[in-house]
């Protein structure tokens, strides 16, 4: 060792010339490529960061709404006046409600109701609560006959302009003939705020209620139902079908020319614009099968078309992963193929058919077009008892919304989304912690 | 051609009766192989002796696995692979269509190259085999099927404490001990390795080696191998191939000291290959 640094003819004194390898030029391109990726990047989460804002800062005030502390009085000559209620049922059904809410309102605010000058007042007071208390106050009634007579406190709903304007989002700088809220509206809710009888609530409608023309009483409870259904007919037909496709594809078909076109076409059927699957539906289901229209039943037969080639494409990519020597050693013990199958090959790809699985249903939750032809664009206010009945969707009740043009409506459009969004986020979330709990490595 | 002829074949029988007094396990007679258009194999005759250790040795390429593959019918999982020619357990043709394959490969087990245990249990390793072949019913008799596998394979010492943990969690080694235990788990006659020892340690090679000649006692094994030493450790028999045909065979002894051909002359002292 030591004689080779003694050597003089060994040390390197004559320094060769540096070669001109394009170091400097190959680091700059590298440098480049990361500002680029860097870019994209951040240009994505600008968007994302962009929507994000849009949706929630319009919708967040979806989730409050304004309700009214009255004292009804259940008065019986409004409610019952000929006092037949004991023999014909029908009457408490039909009564006058919103009046009773209206002379709640009224009392609250101390106008007299009977007296003839007041009648304009009587008038703007009444359009100040919900229409929506005829179903409350009935409900009420009905559920209790005996609390007529009596007068209790009750939350009713304000109107959708009241709502509107008690959260800013009428201008009232405008001139008053031009705005649906009159001055003397604005007053009195300033006044009933005041009081603290008027305020902002949780809104527990938006999740309860179904279809409806008044900002306050819509709610996306029928579509959540029905939407429910679908994914639950999707997640029952496309699981099994799709993944004994796969599995039959992957493990078992010969590699020839029919199995070749097999799997092109599914990559295909992958690519068709949903709205296809929508006239397929409707020509099969509805016109040729007779399956109802607007049925939970149809939409979600409609989405597991949509969804197979996904889950197919995602469920032969999960079984490809299992490492073949896996297959080995189970076919070496004297596994039969059905067993190397069932027994080993499944359950190391379960994670990535899981994920697929859920990655397709979130697909389909999210999927309006087909619905639209299929006629799941209805307006849909009593609950689905079963997907046989007509119901609507999350993202059609979202269209739906975007179309009306009433100001509580832009905000519980966004809202919806809100709600949609959710959904989404905690079926991937889902997905992402099965495939972290399930994943093994071998 | 490098075929034995039918008079070299019996006079090698009828050597080995002589010799090791090893009657025939396996016989294999023109057994060619192809893969779509390419043939992988022409023509192998070849016998495998009851309680021996047959090498099978030869350049990589040379078709040796492909052989080994015929043996308990692996090939049958590749789509293009075609076996033609007679090949016989006690007798009787494994490629007739009276033969369940999934007898066969209970009868023909099979170790890898890479170890290649399930992602489960040590226990539930071993005790996979027994259960889909049903030669087990009761707890007690899995539990001893399973200690007796594994002391046979020398696993048991090690890992009896942790029977419950996942076999993919051992070292190299003791995973492809882990593969022997699950192969003679079944009661195979014959168990079949594919280079068993080529991705482990000199010190866990030398183990499976060892674990090799004492299973010598109850089974017979057909072991494919690159390394020469490990042939002439643990075989009785070497068969040399060279381009999907069988160059020579003979007792190993013989093979390493004195090879008739050239080219297994020149394979083992490492002029080629």
């Amino acid at each position: 060792m030591s004689d080779v640094t003694t050597t003089p003819g060994l040390v390197s004194g004559t320094t060769q010339p540096k070669r001109d390898i394009g170091i400097k030029k190959r680091y700059a391109a590298e440098r480049r490529f990361k500002l680029y990726g860097l870019l994209a990047i951040s240009i994505g989460i600008l968007f994302l960061l962009l929507l994000m804002w849009s949706v929630i800062s319009k919708g967040y005030t979806a989730f409050q709404q304004t309700a009214i502390n009255l004292p009804i009085t259940f008065s019986e000559d409004i409610i019952d006046p000929k006092k037949e209620r004991a023999t014909n049922p029908q009457v408490l059904m039909m009564a006058n409600y919103p009046r009773l809410a209206r002379d709640g309102l009224l009392a609250e605010l101390g106008i007299d109701p009977t007296d003839k000058k007041n009648r304009k007042l009587v008038r703007a007071a009444g359009k100040m609560v919900s229409a929506g208390s005829r179903v409350q106050l009935r409900e009420l009634v009905v559920a209790d006959p005996s609390l007529i007579g009596k007068t209790i406190p009750v939350w009713v709903l304000a109107s959708g302009d009241v709502d509107s304007a008690f959260k800013g989002q009428v201008d009232l700088s405008v001139e008053e003939k031009r705005r649906k809220i009159s001055d003397q509206q604005v007053a009195w809710m300033n006044q009933l705020a005041e009081d603290g009888t008027l305020v902002k609530r949780f809104n527990t409608g938006l999740f309860t209620f179904g279809a409806s023309s008044r900002p306050e009483t819509a709610g996306v409870g029928v579509a959540i139902i029905g939407s429910l259904y679908m994914m639950l007919i999707v997640l029952v037909l496309a699981l099994p079908i799709g993944v004994a496709a796969s599995i039959y594809l992957e493990e078992f078909a010969p590699k020839n020319r029919w199995t070749d076109m097999i799997e092109v076409n599914i990559n295909n059927l992958a690519a068709v614009p949903s709205i296809v699957f929508g006239l397929l539906g409707l020509a099969v289901f509805i016109n040729f099968a007779g399956l109802p229209r607007s049925a939970s039943l149809v939409g979600g037969l409609v989405l597991t078309l949509m969804t197979l080639p996904t889950i197919i494409i995602a469920t032969r990519a999960a079984l490809k992963a299992v490492p073949p020597s896996i297959r080995a050693a189970a076919l070496g013990v004297g596994a039969s193929r059905t067993q190397m199958v069932f027994h080993h090959v499944l359950p190391l790809a379960a994670p990535g058919i899981l994920t697929g699985t859920i990655i397709g249903l979130a697909q389909a939750l999210g999927e309006t077009a087909p619905l639209l032809l299929i006629g799941m664009v209805a307006f849909v206010v009593g609950y689905p008892s079963s997907p046989m009945d007509p119901a609507t969707a999350l993202p059609v009740q979202i269209f739906m919304w975007a179309n009306e043009a009433e100001r509580g409506f832009v905000e519980r459009t966004s809202g919806a989304i809100i709600i949609l969004l959710g959904f989404l986020a905690v079926m991937n979330i889902t997905a992402i912690l099965l495939r972290r709990r399930f994943e093994r490595r071998w | 051609m490098n075929i034995m002829s039918e008079a070299a074949v019996e006079e090698t029988l009828a050597n080995r009766v002589a010799e090791e007094q090893a009657p025939v396990k396996m016989l294999c007679r023109n057994v060619s192989v192809h893969y779509g258009a390419d043939q992988a194999l022409y023509d192998v005759d070849l016998d495998v002796g009851e309680h021996q250790v047959t090498a099978l040795i030869g350049p990589s390429g040379c078709g040796k696995s492909t052989f080994l593959r015929c043996l308990n019918r692996m090939n049958d999982t590749i789509d293009i692979c075609k076996v033609s020619g007679d090949i016989r357990l006690d007798g009787e043709d494994i490629y007739s269509p009276s033969i369940d394959v999934v007898e066969l490969r209970a009868n023909v087990g099979m170790v890898f190259q890479k170890p290649n245990p399930f992602p489960k249990s040590i226990y539930e390793n071993v005790a996979y085999g027994p259960r889909i072949h049903g030669l087990a019913s009761s707890k007690a008799e899995f539990d001893e099927i399973v200690e007796k596998s594994l002391t046979r394979a020398g696993l048991f010492e090690e890992v009896k404490d942790r029977l419950q943990s996942p076999g993919t969690g051992l070292s190299g080694g003791q995973q492809q001990r882990l593969c022997i235990a699950r192969a003679i788990a079944v009661g195979p006659q014959v168990i079949l390795m594919d280079e068993p020892c080529s991705a482990l340690d000199p010190i866990a090679t030398a183990r499976v080696e060892e674990l090799i000649d004492e299973l010598r006692q109850k089974y017979t094994i057909v072991i494919v191998t690159h390394s020469m030493q490990q042939a002439a450790r643990v075989s009785q028999r070497t068969a040399m191939f060279h381009l999907g045909k069988l160059v020579e065979e003979g007792a190993t002894d013989k093979m390493f000291t004195n090879p008739d051909d050239q080219r297994t002359q020149d394979y083992i002292t490492g002029r080629f290959g």
